[in-house]
């Protein structure tokens, strides 16, 4: 059970790193027991398996000419698996981009997500999830939407955590060191997750910052802040599950730097072989968070790894139909240009609504 | 009815809003024990509590981004940004979140939020305090944009901006946060975002003003007057959006027109006006439609502002040009 004498084992100032399997999913700590039941580590895995699987689709179908840039998840699941096991249906979920299994989790359609990314805003209602914002492109800057929930909590009583995602180099933004610092000094319940996945786009991290890790720096803001092993499924379950209880106990944000490897590109626009070695992708290859929990399932005699194929061929037919109907959504208008901007559409905007519509109908049509 | 200062009649819209929804908090930097620098949040915290009205730490960003976090989940943040050139910290958070998030969730989540900025010069301040950057936040879809002249007006309308379901920029001239005292009712009222006023009937020349430059367009109509040049003058009210109709009929009508801006000429609000003054009196004007603003220059610090800040000898001078072009 990882408590409060776990965390103060790993103090990010000893540049510790809360570990539970090794590569070949080996169990590491003495006495270590899951807090989650065996189906549920199954499920957990089928879930990672279909993260996964549609992550390669996304891909394939940008590169169809399907869908416009997506970034892909490929080998940071277990944190977005984690997270969405451990994140209620009361709490909020304030993403970045790169968190796909976590969003689904949290109720989101796969279809609203290829809608989203064949560039339809419509992609972002988010229909089934509750409390959930849309995708934060500009770094780090959701940080602090999540912080004014959390004040927002507080203020009126409610018993929840905002969950707040950032990469490695979101943390040398400025919204990064003030959303920890209001947090802090607010006492309001934000867990901030920390995907170090090593680049942002091409920059390393040690060009990033000169940090001994990217958890110590929450220690200066008084957050309370731990590294884990962001392949590992359990310690990440381990962590997220007591950061949430702490968050609520004390009233208190915690910060997770989660340690993994963009195995994919940050976009599909992006080459990751014009800054990065073969070496090291075949280095982080061998700590792939799938193959990891898989190989703890079937040393535990949980799982016949022959099932991955029927059951990739099972979520490829669910992931096309999805897909089948984000291309079926109807047809980009005119009113979804304008009629979002405000509550009323204002004299000016219908103006200039209007001389189009007038354009429009003196051509015939969108050209 | 009470006589109150600009100040006063801000105070009072957000201590009867304070009083009147629970849903509403003030905050930012000093709003708190302080009550601000310009003393607008005075009293505030102590009658409405610390966990509604309240200091923040010290970083703009962070003010705007946590607002936009509390409105999105029920609250109605007022929040200050305690100089103008301060609030470009925040340029961030308002321009690619606040004014957008509605859009960008269609509708899902909204954002009522009020963002207050003491704006403007001719206060003997330092660098960084005398700014105008209305047109920033005009220039930015998803935001409304608001200047009051009077304390009427200032009450009034932040009333209307705290109770509007779409984040605001309320600029507050802060050269006349004392220099007008006029008498405003006690209780509750609005005053629409996007009319302008008419403050005086005129027939050769339409001047349009805003801000803490409405006075001294009125100082020049009284040296006008004595040559018996009558001014239509128009209080724009509302930065965006802008006022077509007043501007129209005012000007259709004298064929005449200058604005008055202490922001910056070049794509300015002034800019803007006069190209609303083409598209809509064309064939009634009589003279070029003129602008009258301070220059593509930084703001002096204050041994230049006289150099800078335009007088009502200034303003008078281009209003008889005009009316004998």
């Amino acid at each position: 059970m990882f408590n409060l004498k776990t965390l103060d084992k790993f103090k990010p100032i000893d540049d510790k790193t809360y570990q539970v399997i090794d590569n070949d999913g080996k169990v590491i700590i003495k006495d270590w027991i899951p807090d989650l039941k065996d189906e549920e580590i199954v499920q957990a895995y089928k879930d990672l398996l279909f993260e996964r699987t549609a992550d390669f689709m996304a891909v394939s179908y940008q590169r169809q000419g399907r869908m416009f840039t997506y970034p892909p998840n490929l080998g940071q699941e277990a944190i977005h698996i984690a997270s969405g096991k451990v994140i209620q249906p009361e709490d909020w979920l304030v993403p970045a981009f790169r968190e796909l299994g976590a969003w689904l989790a949290k109720g989101v359609s796969l279809w609203e997500i290829f809608l989203y990314f064949k560039g339809h805003e419509d992609g972002s209602k988010f229909l089934n999830a509750k409390r959930m914002l849309p995708i934060s492109v500009p770094i780090a800057s959701q940080l602090l939407h999540a912080v004014g929930i959390g004040y927002a909590m507080k203020y009126q009583g409610e018993k929840a955590v905002a969950f707040a995602y950032v990469g490695d180099g979101g943390t040398s933004e400025g919204d990064f060191h003030e959303a920890l610092n209001f947090a802090a000094v607010w006492d309001v319940p934000v867990v901030f997750v920390v995907q170090n996945n090593r680049f942002a786009i091409s920059v390393p991290l040690k060009m990033q910052t000169r940090s001994l890790n990217l958890a110590v720096k929450g220690v200066a803001y008084d957050v309370k802040s731990i590294a884990v092993d962001g392949n590992d499924f359990f310690a990440m379950h381990d962590v997220l599950s007591f950061a949430r209880e702490f968050v609520l106990k004390e009233n208190k944000p915690f910060l997770i730097e989660a340690k993994t490897y963009r195995q994919g590109a940050h976009t599909t626009s992006d080459d990751p072989t014009r800054y990065r070695t073969k070496d090291e992708e075949d280095e982080w290859a061998l700590k792939d968070p799938l193959k990891r929990l898989q190989s703890y399932l079937i040393s535990k005699k949980l799982w016949d790894p022959s099932e991955d194929e029927k059951l990739i061929a099972q979520y490829k037919k669910k992931i096309d139909s999805e897909f089948e109907k984000a291309e079926a959504y109807p047809e980009y208008k005119l009113d979804d240009v304008f009629d979002y901007m405000y509550e009323n559409l204002p004299d000016e905007l219908k103006r200039q609504k209007n001389n189009y519509q007038n354009y429009l109908n003196h051509v015939g049509g969108v050209k | 009815m009470k006589v109150m200062t600009l100040v006063q009649a801000i105070t009072d819209a957000m201590d009867i809003k304070l009083s009147e929804d629970k849903n509403i908090v003030v905050y930012g930097e000093d709003v708190g024990v302080e009550g601000g620098v310009f003393r607008v949040t005075e009293g505030l915290q102590l009658k409405h509590g610390n966990s509604r009205v309240f200091d923040s730490p010290l970083a703009e960003s962070a003010i705007a981004g946590t607002a936009l976090g509390m409105a999105i989940s029920g609250l109605r943040p007022i929040i200050e940004m305690q100089f103008d050139g301060f609030s470009f910290p925040a340029f961030n958070q308002i321009i690619s979140h606040v004014a957008r998030f509605r859009n960008r969730t269609r509708g899902k989540f909204e954002v009522p939020m009020v963002i207050r900025i003491p704006y403007g010069g001719g206060i003997n301040a330092l660098e960084h305090h005398s700014e105008s950057p209305e047109a920033y936040f005009g220039h930015t879809p998803g935001l409304k944009v608001v200047i009051p002249s009077t304390p009427y007006d200032a009450k009034g309308l932040l009333i209307s901006a705290i109770e509007d379901n779409d984040p605001v920029i309320y600029l507050e001239p802060k050269r006349i946060y004392r220099a007008i005292k006029q008498e405003v009712p006690e209780e509750k009222y609005t005053i629409p975002i996007g009319k302008a006023s008419i403050l005086n009937k005129g027939e050769h020349i339409t001047v349009i003003a805003y801000g803490a430059m409405v006075r001294e367009v009125q100082k020049a109509m009284v040296m006008a007057k004595a040559k018996s040049i009558s001014v239509e003058l128009i209080d724009l009210r509302t930065i965006w959006p802008i006022d077509r109709d007043t501007i129209r009929q005012s000007v259709q009508k004298t064929g005449r027109v200058l604005v008055v801006t202490e922001a910056p000429q070049s794509y300015g609000p002034a800019a803007e006006l006069l190209q609303i003054v083409n598209e809509e009196a064309f064939l009634s004007l009589e003279a070029p439609p003129t602008r009258l603003t301070g220059f593509d220059t930084v703001i002096p610090l204050p041994l230049g502002e006289k150099f800078y800040m335009l007088t009502p000898e200034r303003i008078f001078y281009e209003i008889e040009k005009l009316v004998k072009y």
